[in-house]
């Protein structure tokens, strides 16, 4: 209305236009990272002085580095423990919510999903609060229950605190499952519910038999999704365990040993190659997800 | 007949109760124990609210400024939440409503994008900041609002859905130019789905922690999470200091969960319904 302009010749333009700014950033910021990560995989470099190339030797010693793979064991440990209670939970819950008219559903629904965007650094001081030392809240009611063996030093054992971080993981998770899984199951028409029906099958066998095969898709969808953020867990170990993975090293993640290798010890070299090795791993888990996808694609 | 559904009625119920129950315990100890002196904290179990809120706040602001902290976070979570809502939507407008040459290719990168974990280009990010010289500074969690994959994923489906061609060329005709018919036609339709991806960068940008742990080496460059993390190794023994500095990182997100939780609900769905 106020500005006239030629916006036939203009127009192919306008959109390299609109896009360029996203373009000029994810260069810079989004590549530029990765093929550097790459590029100082084949280095040593202390952070100060130049960087050394050494070869494949950063690959050699990944190989056969045992922390590196008691790592990756603990990060898909810590997933596997947290995913199969949080997916049994949140079936269950669709169940309940897709079946019975609850009243206040959307409520329930809202606050299960609360920890999930709550920080989770500050979440995993919070537990280490919540369970650390003799006179801890959680000691404290264990003791007045008279709990045989309490206090317990929760923080000494190892299977404590690793089921402790896959315990944060399942209740920051399970509340955004059940939207998810939900939303999969009013994706399904419900004649088909109505032939169940007629057909005599109860609420259970309904939900067993037909409902949860066809909402197969988004629930592999979420396993993946769930499993490559899984690998890259990171905040709530880190906080909980004051960065070391203590004890024993049971809950150090890759991504604290790459951040321990790179920020703590100034291995940026074999920082970058631990990068590298958890990228191929989550590229291959990748991979097994657009094969999931795409046949998800073909069943609609 | 009546008896058998109440039955399993309570027991619903009282099911749903004990999941909220645990979802919401560890916020409420939190709160609880950020009014309640140490020595409280130790020798009993406190389930009512105490008096020594001024001391615990008086002894965390001794220890950390934490308010520092707090301006820190916002001066980073706000401009990267404004950047990325208007350029997502300006990206998502350019690739859904025009035509050239090797687009398929560039939405092809904004896809491979969204897949490259954070964690994995993390020292490479760290090395481009250095020899940028802004270490210690804002700009490495800013400027990266620019280019946000997945807001313009989402947001190039919603200007599919609800921007006509018909409309722009009606525009057009009218004489605006391109850029006018985005900032005054488009965005503005579009302004429900760009206020949606905004919350979640909002939370996003606030809960980051890995990135400002690497970036920011002076203390009084610490975001919320950063200066958390580290809090346990400041104060020693004062716990109600600790559960209130705890409580003060989380309140915002709290906040935005109250005010917005049903547009959250919806969003998360945007992704994986057809």
């Amino acid at each position: 209305m106020k500005r006239k302009t030629k916006y036939c010749h203009n127009r192919k333009w306008a959109g390299y236009l609109f896009i360029t700014p996203f373009f000029l950033t994810f260069l810079i910021f989004g590549l530029y990272p990765v093929l550097y990560t790459l590029y100082l995989s084949f280095q040593k470099w202390d952070g100060l002085s130049a960087a050394k190339y050494v070869g494949w030797k950063n690959f050699q010693r990944i190989l056969q580095d045992k922390v590196f793979y008691l790592s990756l064991w603990n990060s898909f440990r810590i997933w596997l423990f947290n995913f199969i209670p949080q997916m049994l939970t949140a079936l269950f819950l669709s169940a309940l919510f897709t079946f019975n008219q609850v009243k206040g559903m959307k409520f329930f629904r809202a606050v299960f999903y609360l920890p999930n965007l709550v920080t989770a650094a500050s979440i995993g001081l919070l537990f280490n609060l919540l369970f650390d030392g003799n006179k801890s809240v959680m000691n404290y009611i264990l003791v007045s229950l008279k709990f045989p063996g309490a206090p317990f030093s929760f923080f000494n054992s190892q299977v404590f605190t690793s089921g402790l971080v896959s315990y944060i993981q399942w209740w920051m998770w399970f509340g955004y499952t059940v939207v998810i899984i939900m939303a999969g199951i009013t994706t399904i028409d419900s004649r088909i519910y109505d032939a169940a029906q007629v057909d005599g099958a109860g609420k259970t066998k309904t939900y067993l038999y037909i409902t949860i095969p066809l909402i197969k898709p988004t629930l592999i969808y979420l396993g993946i999704t769930s499993l490559i953020g899984g690998m890259q867990l990171f905040d709530v170990p880190a906080t909980l365990s004051n960065g070391n993975g203590d004890p024993r090293k049971a809950v150090l993640t890759t991504a604290m040993y790459l951040y321990n290798q790179g920020f703590k010890n100034h291995n940026y070299g074999y920082a970058a190659v631990i990068s590298v090795g958890l990228f191929f791993i989550i590229a291959v888990i990748s991979a097994f997800a657009f094969k999931a996808l795409e046949r998800k694609g073909e069943m609609n | 007949m009546n008896k058998k559904p109440t039955f399993s009625l309570a027991l619903m119920y009282g099911f749903l109760i004990i999941l909220l129950i645990v979802s919401l315990v560890p916020f409420y100890l939190m709160i609880i124990n950020g009014t309640h002196n140490s020595f409280d904290i130790v020798t009993k179990l406190n389930l009512l609210p105490g008096y020594s809120l001024k001391d615990n706040y008086l002894t965390m602001q001794s220890h950390v400024n934490i308010w520092r902290g707090f301006v820190n976070s916002l001066c980073i979570t706000i401009p990267y939440t404004l950047l990325s809502g208007y350029f997502g939507a300006m990206t998502a407008f350019g690739f859904a409503k025009y035509n050239f040459y090797g687009k398929k290719f560039l939405f092809g990168i904004v896809m491979a994008s969204m897949m490259i974990p954070t964690q994995v280009t993390l020292i490479g990010f760290y090395h481009l900041n250095l020899r940028l010289g802004l270490l210690n500074s804002y700009w490495p969690f800013i400027i990266p609002g620019l280019a946000n994959a997945t807001t313009v994923f989402f947001l190039r489906a919603i200007v599919v859905q609800s921007i006509s061609d018909n409309m722009l060329e009606a525009a057009r005709i009218e004489g605006c130019s391109e850029g006018y018919i985005f900032n005054h036609i488009v965005l503005p339709c579009i302004m429900p789905g760009v206020f949606t991806m905004s919350i979640f960068n909002f939370v996003a940008s606030w809960n980051n922690y890995i990135g400002p742990l690497i970036i920011m080496t002076r203390n009084e460059m610490y975001t919320m999470p950063v200066m958390i993390a580290m809090i346990k190794g400041l104060y020693l023994s004062n716990y109600g200091a600790m559960y209130l500095a705890i409580a003060i990182s989380v309140i915002p997100i709290i906040l935005v969960f109250c005010f917005f939780s049903k547009y959250i609900i919806n969003g998360l769905t945007v992704g994986v319904d057809k």
